[in-house]
């Protein structure tokens, strides 16, 4: 974090200002549903500090004095390595310029999982604060013997502890004598009092933004090593091809710099040294070669398909019984196709087998996991694998990156010696990843004589949401291709598929029920999970309640409402939005969810225009309010939602995987369009600090609640109802 | 051998200098710039000239790389990513305000964002929204950063000026 000190040319309140068009930060302390006292005592530990409870896990005392903190998650441009070196600089007292952060590596960070799910910030922010909390206690202690005081009467700054008044000061390498705090963090840990907090609740700026402003290297894409060669694969036509021949003495004579043809079962790859004759050769070799293609994709319609092919059904939530009589009832179906990730890079690895050690580069988003799966595709200890994660091209979610690292350590074992790189191309990150599953929500509710919800019923169709890798081999994409292949042993986690499909208002009567179906095409994690589509239904279908009842929709969504942060964070948007002035078919949307009913709260509004006669749609506006609990950085939160509204703004308006009976046909970014500038809201976000509640991930809070804005908007514009996304699509059908 | 894959000396100015590599001809610019002058700022991303990761500016133009034969730009000015940072280390108006702006999350579409606005710039020195909208509209980004990206660009369209800037310091 070493150049934060440097003044960006505009000042801290101007950038606010600029960055979120009217961005509010509203610091709530002390209200009723707060706790009354501060809680200075930490009650328990964060999971990953749980689980790995050593001081020097988390922090690491540098000879020059500053401090290296070592976190197991990854940076995926939602900002974790600034918001970690922001906790540990401020419960130690050190500049932001003092502070650096070790993204994960196997063997040298803790075993934090994956970085997914919106935990980074409560799991390893909150285990370095602790960590750099108990680390603080013992520097005291320890410099108290070294200056003949008492802890008590030491002051700590600038990365330094000196008497109070006095003029003696210990750097922290000079108080540890070059050791490190082995110590295990121990309850209860004393915290920093917020209200003194410098550093915590600011938007303090990222430094890797000036670094890739500037060219630097801080991409996987970037990275080049001594002799390094370049792999580029053969992928089957299909996902469960067989290959037959290929013509390797033709592709020899064509390309004598191919350095290595390996070829493993139906796994193909190229070595050489040249990227692009390694791209030459790729297109040579894809029409060289012979594939048996296997099993054909179903072609029927996709909700039909779905719902045909459940073959498990989980009761998620039974509450009181359905009313006999109820005065009005309301039935609807949903729908949201298969989704892409879509990073704008396309996956990259680079690996090197090298004295009986296999080291990768991978922006995976868990490291650890992923050298457990590569362990087992390869037959190889884990601890002849090293796995350093380097920052990949975005996307919120598990794509290609982990494919791509096996791709490479394949290579890397038949050609020992070399770094060698894999590079994915365009058509492979599009027909490869694993998508976001598509879902089929059917809800039913009906209303009281007051209009108040008597009971809600929601059956969603879902396959698994997170095939990341782990114990299974199976989920590395080349591992299934292998002469001895794996197959998935299990289905994955499916849990996320009924996230949000409970509403988090509150009803006297509901029935939640998940049915599980293996669909025709690869998925795992893609932000939010499940949350997107439910939330899309279940607000959807709020607005459409309302209108039986003939109310307002927020007014009605109010009334359904108990806990006073949900309420706040409706207000707040309605308030944001109550002087707009809506023009010509154009229509203003709402909608809100508590983010896996647990976590961050969003409401979102959306003001949309729609011709009816020529189909078109933009949306012009989006605002959110948002509460995350504590603010670590206020920006970060802000980017994420901003973010966060904008990509699923795309994915609702436009986005969806289209595939034949072969394989997915939309493999670039003309056939699987998404937002350019010219489709890009202004959005605003407001952001309720509460910094004495539990910090809580909002990397995923506005993906759901965006999308029924704006099905919500749409109605309002031109009165029709899209229940099936992407809405652009369903709107030219209509 | 086939002919096609024949290698030549091709000899490009890129950032103010000359560089002489001995390639495939045909080779796309942007191979050269990462492979061969080992330069981060252009970037691969479909390779169909569709997404603007890869841009360049060639004589002042932003323009993709991943499919601009090398042999054809020997006497154009390539300037890169990194070209624009002065000689001074100070950035660029442009990239500056990106910084400033915060104008990126997991910043692979950054390049391609910059080099098209500073060439925006140099042929329309105020744009308003529509125009900054229409001049990056071929860069894609995947992480929502475009609000912040509009920002940027119109901060480096006024620069603030050395007055303001020592009030603000």
């Amino acid at each position: 974090m070493k150049d934060t000190r440097e003044t960006p040319s505009v000042s801290r309140r101007d950038f606010l200002k600029s960055a979120g068009c009217l961005t509010i930060a509203i610091p709530l302390f002390g209200n009723c549903w707060l706790p009354e006292a501060e809680k200075t005592f930490a009650e328990e530990l964060p999971g990953s500090l749980n689980r790995q409870p050593q001081i020097s896990a988390w922090l690491e005392v540098l000879a020059n004095g500053k401090l290296r903190v070592y976190t197991g998650k990854m940076e995926l441009g939602q900002g974790i390595r600034t918001a970690i070196a922001q906790v540990a600089a401020e419960e130690l007292d050190m500049d932001m310029s003092q502070v650096e952060v070790h993204l994960a590596e196997t063997g040298k960070t803790p075993h934090e999982g994956y970085t997914a799910g919106s935990g980074s910030i409560e799991n390893s922010a909150m285990s370095v604060r602790y960590a750099a909390a108990a680390a603080r206690q013992k520097l005291l202690e320890l410099a108290a013997v070294k200056l003949k005081s008492s802890p008590a009467k030491l002051t700590m700054a600038n990365g330094h502890v000196l008497v109070a008044g006095g003029k003696e000061k210990l750097t922290f390498a000079q108080i540890l004598d070059g050791k490190q705090i082995t110590d295990e963090v121990r309850l209860p840990v004393k915290l920093k009092d917020k209200t003194t907090y410098r550093l915590v609740g600011k938007a303090i700026p990222r430094t890797d933004i000036e670094r890739m402003a500037r060219g630097e290297q801080v991409h996987i894409h970037d990275l080049r090593f001594p002799g390094m060669l370049h792999a580029r694969m053969v992928r089957p036509p299909a996902y469960s091809a067989k290959l037959v021949s290929l013509e390797e003495s033709t592709l020899k004579k064509e390309f004598p710099g191919i350095v290595k043809t390996v070829v493993n079962g139906n796994f193909v790859g190229i070595l050489a040294t040249d990227e692009y004759e390694a791209m030459q050769a790729q297109a040579f070799l894809q029409k060289h070669i012979k594939w048996e293609t296997g099993q054909n994709l179903p072609v029927e319609d996709l909700p039909t398909h779905i719902q045909k092919q459940a073959t498990k059904t989980e009761q998620v939530k039974s509450k009181g019984e359905k009313p006999d009589s109820p005065s009005i009832s309301h039935k609807a179906s949903y729908f949201k196709p298969y989704i892409m990730h879509g990073s704008i890079g396309p996956s990259c690895a680079i690996a090197l087998y090298d004295q009986s050690v296999l080291h990768i580069w991978s922006h995976s988003q868990g490291v650890y996991p992923l050298r457990e799966a590569m362990s087992k595709m390869l037959e190889l200890p884990p601890d002849q694998i090293h796995i350093t994660g380097v920052p990949g091209a975005g996307c919120y979610g598990h794509n290609g990156a982990d494919d791509a690292a096996a791709d490479a350590a394949l290579m890397a074992m038949a050609y020992p010696g070399k770094h060698i790189r894999v590079q994915w191309s365009r058509e492979e990150e599009h027909g490869w990843e694993p998508y976001g599953s598509a879902l089929s929500v059917d809800l039913e509710a009906s209303l009281d004589q007051s209009g108040k919800i008597n009971y809600y019923g929601s059956n969603v169709w879902t396959d698994s949401h997170s095939t990341r890798p782990g114990g299974d081999a199976a989920t590395l994409l080349p591992a299934r291709h292998i002469s001895k292949p794996f197959q998935m042993q299990s289905a994955g986690y499916t849990g996320g598929g009924h996230r949000n499909a409970e509403p988090y208002y509150a009803l006297p009567n509901l029935q939640i029920q998940a049915h599980f179906f293996e669909g025709p095409l690869r998925v795992s994690s893609l932000r939010g999970l499940g949350a997107y589509a439910n939330i899309f239904a279940l607000e959807s279908f709020m607005d459409e309640l309302a209108e039986k009842a003939g109310k307002d929709p927020l007014a009605f969504r109010l009334t359904h409402l108990e806990d006073e942060r949900a309420i706040a964070v409706v207000k707040k948007i309605q308030e944001l939005t109550k002087n707009e002035k809506r023009g010509k078919n154009e229509g203003m949307g709402y909608a809100f969810s508590r983010y896996k009913n647990t976590a961050t709260y969003c409401a979102i509004a959306a003001n949309v225009w729609v011709d009816s006669s020529t189909k078109e749609i933009k949306v012009k506006k989006m605002w959110a309010c948002i509460d995350a609990g504590e603010v670590i950085n206020l920006d970060g939160i802000i980017n994420q939602t901003e973010g966060g509204m904008i990509q699923a703004a795309s994915w609702t308006l436009k986005e969806q995987v289209t595939f034949d009976s072969q394989h997915v046909s939309s493999l670039n970014w003309a056939t699987y369009p998404i937002f350019r500038f010219s489709d890009v809201p202004q959005v605003e976000v407001a952001v309720i600090n509460r910094p004495q509640e539990k910090a809580l991930g909002a990397g995923e809070a506005a993906q759901g609640p965006t999308s029924a804005a704006i099905a919500n908007a749409v109605y309002q514009a031109c009165g029709k109802r899209i229940r099936q996304l992407p809405i652009e699509a369903a709107l030219r059908q209509s | 051998m086939s002919t096609e894959k024949m290698k030549a000396k091709i000899t490009i100015h890129v950032n103010g200098r000359k560089h002489t590599v001995n390639v495939d001809p045909s080779m796309p610019l942007l191979y050269v710039l990462r492979n061969y002058l080992e330069l981060n700022g252009p970037k691969y991303g479909c390779g169909q000239e569709l997404c603007g990761s890869c841009m360049v500016l060639i004589d002042n133009k932003a323009l993709p790389s991943c499919r601009l034969p090398v042999d054809t730009l020997q006497n154009k000015a390539i300037t890169t990513l990194e070209g624009l940072v002065r000689k001074d280390g100070k950035l660029h108006p442009v990239q500056q305000a990106f910084v400033d702006q915060q104008a990126a999350q997991c910043g692979y579409c950054l390049n391609g964002m910059v080099i098209s606005a500073a060439a925006l710039l140099e042929e329309n020195k105020s744009p308003d929204e529509e125009a900054i909208r229409t001049h990056l509209q071929r860069v894609l980004c995947r992480c929502g950063s475009h609000s912040r990206v509009i920002k940027a660009v119109k901060q480096a369209a006024q620069p603030i000026s050395p007055k303001d800037k020592q009030t603000q310091e």
